[in-house]
């Protein structure tokens, strides 16, 4: 076992992170969903403390294949809520490891602060954030990711950034 | 503005754009289109249970919808009769009563005042000075379970303002094998700056999907087939339907009624959409459907083939896949849109799981299809900002709708702007009529 106050991996995990909130604000999304398993998970939940993605809605539940849908759609000429792309920053603090085991996945907490811009309008975004990470040949990968949004259950216009 | 200027803004193949950006005739729309039609609040599988109670708006208005004691529904204006404050800050719950946070003023579930502090201090009771308490929404009717209400004191029964669209309602509910739904699965809230009408033209616009959501088809069609039950299939499915050729849309059937109502049928069916017609949960789903209906009622009942359905001026909904959308206007250029999904009681959860997966994709804040409907009505709020025209033209099948049962008319085509016209007739009604 790895304990959850491994500096070294809590440092590899901090830097994973960091470079994932770099490749979304660089808009360099194809890296970022080559980051993603091929079982992977998205899921932005709709409710607080939302148990199941399955018996309730979600402002996303993507597995591999919507996920893929959601980021190949921004490339066509007339994605009209995606063109112009919106500007972020990913701000990504308070790393924590949940739970790390040396043969399983590790489960991280994040906190996010994103800011977003686009058409004249800049909206701020704060959120929880839990990664389920998976080692890989090639280097960490992620398995699923939950993205609680403070504010998911207002009464929110069109959402097209990634988190 | 007098009813002789607002006859002027809708002619029989265009409207002013004012009906879309101004502010006066917004204050207008509210007192007497809201204030005056049936409106849909939910479904009394929200209220199920004495006490139980929702809160929500009939257009502008903040309104509290009950199960009293006596099982009776009640809807109940939220707003302290005594200095004003709303009086039920909590989404939906049960409670016995609802106290006023400012001087606990005291309610019970049907309205009625039950006590307020120091009630001595009044000339005569405070009761009989406010009226008896909260004030009252005057009518309140469900139809299958469910709940409409009406601000104004007098008009149509609902049965006779929903007319045929009744069907809708009917076919929503008897794909239930226990002949029920509920309310199921969490609601969303999607906003727009754009005025309310704009929503429901777009429900029932079978040209938009080609253009609109061109990207989220072009992006679905790179998507290889899926493996059998995949999670994803109901989502990609539908986005891929979006792109279906102009016969498909052509042929589609749209009908329009009275007060403004309309819908789409012969559009989508489960194999289309979920590719389930073999799965053995749509095999389970239809034997117990069987049970209830007979094999040929429930032949009957999968063979009804309706889309979006919309119950002028604030509902739109999908009987066939479970979906009902809320219109809340908020101001002349905003509204906003709540969308619960059903479960049918008695069907297998993956009936509902599909349900859930297809109401991400329709009808989520994030979706890849509902974000760029969103962002074509911002555009078209801006665009009638202009001064440029004054005129919105509807022109698109006018004067080859054909007249059809009971009453209704439909478009000779699935692709005519009938219903829009038809909306336009019944907002000219609400407007213009005396009282």
């Amino acid at each position: 076992m790895r304990a959850a106050d491994d500096v070294e991996l809590r440092s590899e995990i901090e830097q994973f992170l960091y470079h994932e909130a770099w490749l979304l604000d660089q808009g360099r999304l194809d890296e970022w969903l080559g980051l993603f398993t091929d079982d992977a998970t998205y899921w932005i939940p709709l409710q607080a403390n939302q148990a199941d993605p399955l018996t309730t809605s979600s402002i996303v539940y993507d597995d591999r294949r919507l996920l893929e849908v959601r980021v190949r759609q921004l490339r066509h000429p007339r994605a009209h809520a995606r063109i112009p792309a919106p500007r972020t920053v990913h701000q990504v603090g308070n790393v924590s490891v949940v739970d790390a085991a040396e043969s399983g996945d590790v489960r991280v907490g994040s906190t996010l602060v994103l800011v977003e811009y686009r058409r004249e309008r800049q909206r701020v975004w704060g959120a929880l954030v839990e990664h389920r990470l998976r080692r890989s040949t090639e280097g960490l990968r992620i398995a699923a990711k939950r993205v609680d949004l403070v504010n998911s259950e207002a009464e929110l216009d069109g959402i097209v950034c990634l988190f | 503005m007098n009813i002789q200027s607002i006859k002027g803004l809708v002619q029989p193949d265009r409207v002013h754009r004012a009906v879309y950006t101004d502010p006066t005739l917004f204050e207008l729309e509210m007192a007497r289109v809201f204030g005056r039609a049936w409106l849909i609040l939910g479904h009394e599988s929200q209220v199920r249970s004495p006490g139980d109670f929702f809160t929500t708006r009939m257009g502008r208005e903040p309104v509290i919808v009950t199960r009293h004691t006596d099982g009776s529904v009640r809807v109940l204006v939220n707003r302290c009769a005594h200095r004003g404050a709303r009086v039920c800050e909590t989404a939906a719950g049960t409670t016995a009563e609802f106290v006023c946070a400012y001087h606990g003023w005291t309610y019970g579930t049907d309205g009625r005042l039950a006590r307020l502090p120091l009630p001595d201090g009044y000339a005569r009771p405070a009761g009989e000075s406010i009226g008896g308490g909260l004030a009252r929404v005057p009518r309140v009717e469900a139809y299958r379970g469910f709940l409409f209400a009406s601000l104004a004191e007098h008009g149509p029964p609902l049965a006779e303002f929903l007319g045929p669209l009744r069907t809708s309602f009917d076919d929503f509910v008897e794909r239930a094998p226990d002949g029920e739904v509920e309310v199921a699965g969490g609601v969303f809230k999607h906003a727009y700056q754009g005025n309310w009408k704009l929503v429901l033209e777009n429900h029932n616009d079978t040209v938009h999907p080609a253009f609109v959501h061109a990207s989220s088809i072009w992006a679905a069609r790179q998507e290889p087939a899926a493996a059998e039950g995949a999670y994803s299939e109901i989502g990609v499915r539908q986005m891929l339907q979006n792109g279906a050729p102009w016969e498909v849309w052509e042929n589609t059937g749209l009908w329009v009624a009275g007060y403004g109502h309309s819908w789409m049928a012969d559009y989508h069916d489960d194999s289309r959409l979920v590719a389930a017609l073999a799965h053995p949960a749509f095999a389970e789903y239809r034997a117990a459907l069987e049970q209830r209906l007979g094999p040929e009622g429930a032949a009957r009942v999968l063979g009804e083939l309706r889309w979006n359905s919309i119950a002028y001026p604030n509902c739109s909904f999908m009987s066939q896949f479970r979906q009902l959308r809320v219109v809340h206007p908020i101001a002349v250029d905003r509204t906003v849109v709540y969308a619960y999904s059903f479960r049918l009681r008695g069907a297998p959860e993956r009936m509902f799981r599909d349900t859930i997966a297809f109401s991400n994709v329709v009808n989520g804040t994030a979706s890849p299809v509902l974000t760029d409907d969103l962002e074509v009505y911002e555009r078209t709020q801006q665009g009638l900002g202009a001064r440029g025209s004054d005129w919105v033209f509807l022109g698109r099948g006018q004067g080859r709708d054909l007249p059809d049962r009971e009453g209704t008319r439909r478009g000779r085509s699935g692709t005519s702007e009938v219903h829009i016209r038809n909306q336009f007739a019944a907002w000219l009604e609400y407007m213009t009529a005396e009282s």
